[in-house]
């Protein structure tokens, strides 16, 4: 089971008595992934820059001798895109790339810690009046007087919305 | 050990590589149809994969073997010729073995009209004489009784390893009447005997009217290592057995039927002892052999660093000790094409019957190696152009007449090394690609532009976009479009490109260029801005300074002039945009790709080192600048440069370039 499939599945989600998940913090808000896709949480480590690549994927890392990508998500929810502070930490999860199993990280500006968050307490993302991008929320889970933003990692992941043009394409362009 | 491997999987393994000997010998034997050895060769595949069919419950597979062996026994007699119809039935027989073996039940219906039109054809050639040569398939060439001195010995471990001398017996005493004395020169003292060795031999006078193959046959299994002697004898000397290999009448030499039966090991050993390995443990070998690069760039580093001279001597060591780890392992990667090359001597064997075209298949760089899943990879596009080749390039046989052209096409697979890329071109001396219709269809299918101006290596690269497709019809071959694209696709997945050079009226050539080495290789570092890179070492021409006059790009000339030849340069800063400020002295790293050189500049260089390649996941796969990643001494990432791309992209960058300045001029 991988963070994807859970959170897409709706039907099979809201089965289950609770989700298990990692809440993190992305600047102001709090975002919650299925922890049976959470592999590792990193400290900051150096972050490799890939040139000409979709501001969303913008890194690369080095998870114990993998090359693992380095997401953030800020970007597809038009976040501020701030420096790693000392709470800043990179999370590693599995997610399904195209049928296969990937490796991938996630920087988060803080991580909290694993909870279980009521399958009846989550309710579809308004369509209109919300922040956030709503195709790529699943649903908004409440733990107290917090709303907590479960993503859609599967069409952040997949999505090819917000690519930056690559080098041919710019010359086809300026030509 | 190994947990056990099912034994019906070793069965499937040495059928396939039997069949594969067997389409060999029959392949050959249409080139070479009075040549003994080729008809014993394909017996002898055909036998054994009728044994270990039976024994491992493949009844089908024994079954039609033996029907097709009895009807192709008369090939064997001599009393057939091998003609190309032959030869076609007997290729269809063969895949009718491969299907029985892979999907058992289901196809035994299918065998029938095989064996029928076998029997047709050989009835058909019954009356006339082959010239089948005296040498190793039959003596007399009749069926008169013969006697035969027979005498063997079997190796020592022979019991242990299951084989009953008694059921040999058994079947020498089946093929006639026998005289069987054993022999107990070689048993050794009691007190050193071993209860599980073979000491024995026996030697056998057997009166026969079934020729030396027979004999041969029943020891066809145990072809290594024992001793085997048949010799016949005049009919007077057979009375009492002769203590060893009779030498009355001038017999071909006594030692040959277990020299010939040895070389003929469908294991397909060649003189050198080989081992099998499942392909996953190599794999493995490979990953933890680029975990030790990786840990040993480190420790490099760090002695680098110290001042401990002992540290450094043993990180020096241990640095010769994994690069030349690294070469071996690779090395036993490497497989050559030629196995490959085999396979399509098949192919166009078939193409040209379907065809109606004459085609000859040259192939040369057999020995060519490659790492063995670029080979495996390589097998269907290779089918693709080939079969393109031979349907679309080469001309049918009037039309090569009227061009003065032999009426048998040739189709020319070579594969050859140039430095860091393994070349391998398919070129047919065909009727060469028709620029204008390829225009055309381009400009049909809204690919280009009416006026634009297109080279014609540029057109022909156009033949590889999806669905493209110039051919008049679609033939059960080739026409749909389909093919090419996935090729194109293929080649790049695997680090290559592809290459089409075409004439018209004369033929044309597909080369594809493909990296040596997937996984290790020696990279240059460099750095741009703030940002490390590799570029793999192979590729590196030379390295110069950017100098004054050069740098001045405010008047749109890349271009360096190194000893009189133009190389356009790319500013990897601008191409990076990279933030950071530059060094006053920038350097330029000159990489080539095949015949095209492009200049990369740089802010410093830092030095080489081996280089694990580890690709990039699917979220970088828009990224064509990069080719794979690596990870330094220090444990971060640096990106791998893929040259070709750059190459390509300084190409189009110096066309623009030059085509604005002649715009300017006009």
């Amino acid at each position: 089971m991988n963070a994807a499939a859970i959170e897409t599945d709706s039907g099979r989600r809201r089965e289950a008595d609770a989700m298990q998940a990692l809440t993190l913090g992305l600047q102001d808000e709090v975002f919650a992934i299925a922890a049976s896709g959470v592999r590792e949480i990193l400290d900051v480590v150096p972050i490799t820059r890939v040139p000409n690549a979709r501001p969303f994927v913008e890194g690369l890392i080095n998870v114990r001798g993998r090359v693992v990508p380095l997401a953030d998500l800020r970007v597809m929810f038009g976040m501020e895109r701030t420096p790693p502070g000392p709470d800043t930490r990179i999370v590693v999860i599995e997610i399904d790339l195209d049928g296969e199993p990937t490796l991938a990280a996630i920087l988060a500006d803080r991580v909290h810690d694993v909870t279980d968050i009521e399958a009846a307490s989550i309710e579809d993302a308004p369509r209109v009046g919300m922040r956030w991008p709503p195709e790529y929320v699943t649903g908004i889970g409440k733990r107290g007087d917090d709303f907590i933003i479960i993503p859609d990692m599967g069409r952040i992941f997949g999505d090819e919305g917000g690519r930056s043009p690559s080098l041919e394409s710019q010359e086809r362009n300026d030509s | 050990m190994s947990k056990a491997a099912d034994p019906t999987d070793t069965f499937r393994q040495e059928a396939r590589e039997l069949l594969e000997q067997l389409e060999q010998a029959l392949l050959d034997l249409e080139q070479n149809p009075h040549d003994s050895d080729l008809v014993g060769s394909a017996f002898r595949a055909l036998h054994t994969i009728k044994g270990s069919g039976a024994m491992f419950g493949f009844d089908e597979v024994a079954e039609f073997v033996h029907d097709f062996e009895t009807a192709f026994d008369q090939v064997r007699k001599g009393k057939a010729e091998i003609s190309p119809g032959l030869v076609t039935i007997a290729l269809a027989a063969k895949d009718h073995i491969a299907q029985l073996i892979a999907e058992p039940g289901r196809h035994a219906a299918a065998g029938a009209p095989i064996l029928e039109a076998l029997r047709k054809i050989l009835t058909a050639s019954d009356t006339s004489m082959g010239e089948v040569a005296a040498g190793s398939v039959s003596d007399a060439g009749s069926s008169a009784r013969t006697t035969w001195n027979i005498a063997f010995r079997l190796p020592e471990d022979a019991l242990v390893l299951g084989t009953n001398p008694l059921l040999l017996l058994e079947e020498l005493c089946a093929l006639g009447t026998a005289t069987v004395t054993a022999r107990a020169d070689r048993l050794p003292p009691i007190e050193t005997m071993d209860p599980e060795a073979s000491y024995l031999g026996w030697e056998v006078v057997l009166e026969t009217d079934q020729g030396r193959e027979a004999i041969e046959d029943v020891f066809i299994f145990l072809k290594d290592g024992m001793e085997l002697t048949i010799a016949p004898v005049d009919v007077e000397e057979s009375a009492r057995a002769g203590p060893g290999p009779a030498s009355s009448n001038g017999t071909p030499a006594a030692g040959r039927p277990a020299r010939s039966a040895g070389s003929a090991t469908p294991s397909g050993a060649k003189g050198n002892s080989s081992l099998r390995v499942p392909a996953e443990r190599l794999d493995e070998l490979m990953d933890r052999v680029g975990e030790l690069v990786i840990a040993q760039a480190r420790l490099s580093q760090i002695a680098a660093a110290s001042d401990d001279a002992s540290l450094k001597t043993v990180a020096e060591e241990i640095e010769r000790l994994a690069s030349g780890l690294r070469d071996t392992t690779m090395g036993i990667r490497m497989v050559p094409i030629g196995t490959l090359f085999g396979r399509f001597r098949r192919l166009v064997h078939d193409l040209s019957g379907e065809l109606g075209k004459q085609v000859e298949f040259v192939t040369s760089g057999e020995e060519t190696e490659l790492d063995k899943t670029v080979i495996e990879r390589l097998a269907d596009p290779l089918v693709h152009i080939i079969r393109n080749s031979v349907d679309h390039g080469l001309e049918n046989a009037q039309a090569r007449a009227t061009a003065g052209k032999a009426t048998k096409g040739t189709v020319r697979l070579a594969a050859v090394h140039t430095g860091a890329e393994v070349a391998i071109s398919i070129s047919d001396d065909g009727a060469g690609l028709d620029a204008a219709r390829i225009r055309q269809k381009a400009e049909e299918a809204g690919l280009i532009a009416p006026e634009a101006r297109i080279a014609d290596e540029d057109l022909y690269q156009l033949i590889f976009h999806p669905g493209f497709s110039t051919a008049r019809e679609i033939t059960s071959v080739s026409g749909r479009g389909v093919g090419m694209d996935v090729v194109k696709r293929t080649i790049e997945s695997l680090r290559g490109a592809i290459d089409v050079a075409s004439k018209p009226g004369e033929g044309t050539t597909v080369t594809l260029r493909l990296p040596l080495t997937l996984a290790i290789i020696e990279g240059m570092l460099v750095r741009v801005g703030k940002g490390r890179y590799s570029i793999p070492l192979s590729a590196v021409e030379e390295c110069v300074e950017l100098s004054a006059s050069e740098a001045d790009a405010a008047k749109g000339r890349n271009f360096l002039n190194i000893r009189g030849n133009l190389v356009p340069f790319l500013r990897l800063r601008e191409l990076f945009r990279t933030q950071a400020p530059a060094e006053l002295h920038q350097k330029v790293v000159i990489v080539s790709a095949g015949e095209q050189q492009v200049g990369l500049v740089v802010d410093q260089i830092l030095g080489n080192s081996q280089t694990v390649i580890k690709s990039l996941s699917k979220l970088h796969a828009d990224v064509e600048t990069f080719s794979g990643a690596t990870i330094l001494g220090d444990g971060t990432v640096a990106l791998i440069l893929d040259v070709g791309h750059l190459v390509r992209f300084g190409q189009t960058f110096e066309e623009r370039i030059r085509n604005s300045q002649i715009g300017r001029v006009a």
